[in-house]
């Protein structure tokens, strides 16, 4: 994936629960700033959230970076884990698919919630994920 | 009792207000105080009441969905109320639409409900 395009808006730590919804926080506030709407708001936000939870559960903890994209406006976050990776990615992003205790909605949810979605695996190397939208 | 919900009871009904950010583990706690009080006060009607939840992800979609079917075997009717329409239209995409959850658009509609089938 190419380097970020600036000094991330806020950077967070995910290394126990709480993070995650301090993920969610630090998002909401960066698209509060953008004057997002709602519905987005919601839909970006949900999406984050599955994504933190992923790389709490499957990767060990990771650090998720939000960034503030110009020309068009839209928000970004990058997820990255050090955990064993996702050996087939195809099948992960299938709902239904799980090996934890989610419904294995998690992935797939997530890439229909927002407008750009990427995602990197390789066993033995984490996983990094990249999400944008529109505010 | 978890920081993250209040349970109140009111009748044979008990309250549940979830705030927001909960937590993983709040959630669970909430499931067993919950399910211990519909059966140690005898509830026979539950509502859940999540406005003050911004967003519903897969794992707290699952919960709620859990609660509810929890509740029913226990003999106690659930309602989840308060559900913001943003919150509504990202759990459909998700593809989580609580089949097993009955909905109501807020606490009074779900108490009357109730009261409607002598459950409160």
């Amino acid at each position: 994936m190419s380097a970020p395009p600036a000094e991330p808006a806020a950077r967070i730590e995910l290394r126990q629960e709480r993070d995650v919804a301090a993920a969610r926080i630090a998002v909401s506030r960066a698209m509060d700033a953008m004057g997002a709407r709602a519905l987005r708001k919601t839909r970006f936000v949900t999406a984050v959230s599955e994504i933190a939870r992923n790389a709490l559960d499957h990767g060990g903890g990771g650090v998720l970076e939000v960034y503030r994209l110009e020309r068009p406006l839209r928000i970004m976050i990058r997820c990255r884990d050090e955990g064993p990776g996702i050996a087939d990615l195809d099948q992960a992003m299938t709902d239904g698919f799980s090996t934890a205790r989610s419904m294995g909605k998690g992935l797939g949810g997530a890439r229909r919630l927002v407008e750009a979605f990427r995602i990197e695996s390789r066993p033995g190397s984490g996983t990094t994920v990249e999400m944008e939208a529109k505010p | 009792m978890s920081e993250a919900a209040s349970i109140y009871s009111v009748d044979k009904v008990l309250l549940v207000a979830i705030r927001d950010n909960i937590t993983d583990t709040d959630i669970i706690n909430l499931q067993e105080d919950l399910s211990e009080r519909i059966v140690n006060e005898a509830a026979r009607g539950v509502v859940i009441d999540i406005a003050a939840l911004e967003i519903v992800d897969t794992f707290v979609g699952r919960i709620l969905a859990q609660l509810s079917s929890i509740s029913r075997l226990l003999a106690a009717e659930t309602y989840i109320v308060g559900m913001r329409p943003a919150v509504a239209m990202t759990l459909v995409e998700l593809g989580m639409d609580l089949p097993g959850s009955k909905t109501a658009l807020s606490l009074s509609h779900a108490l009357r409900s109730l009261k409607a089938k002598g459950l409160a």
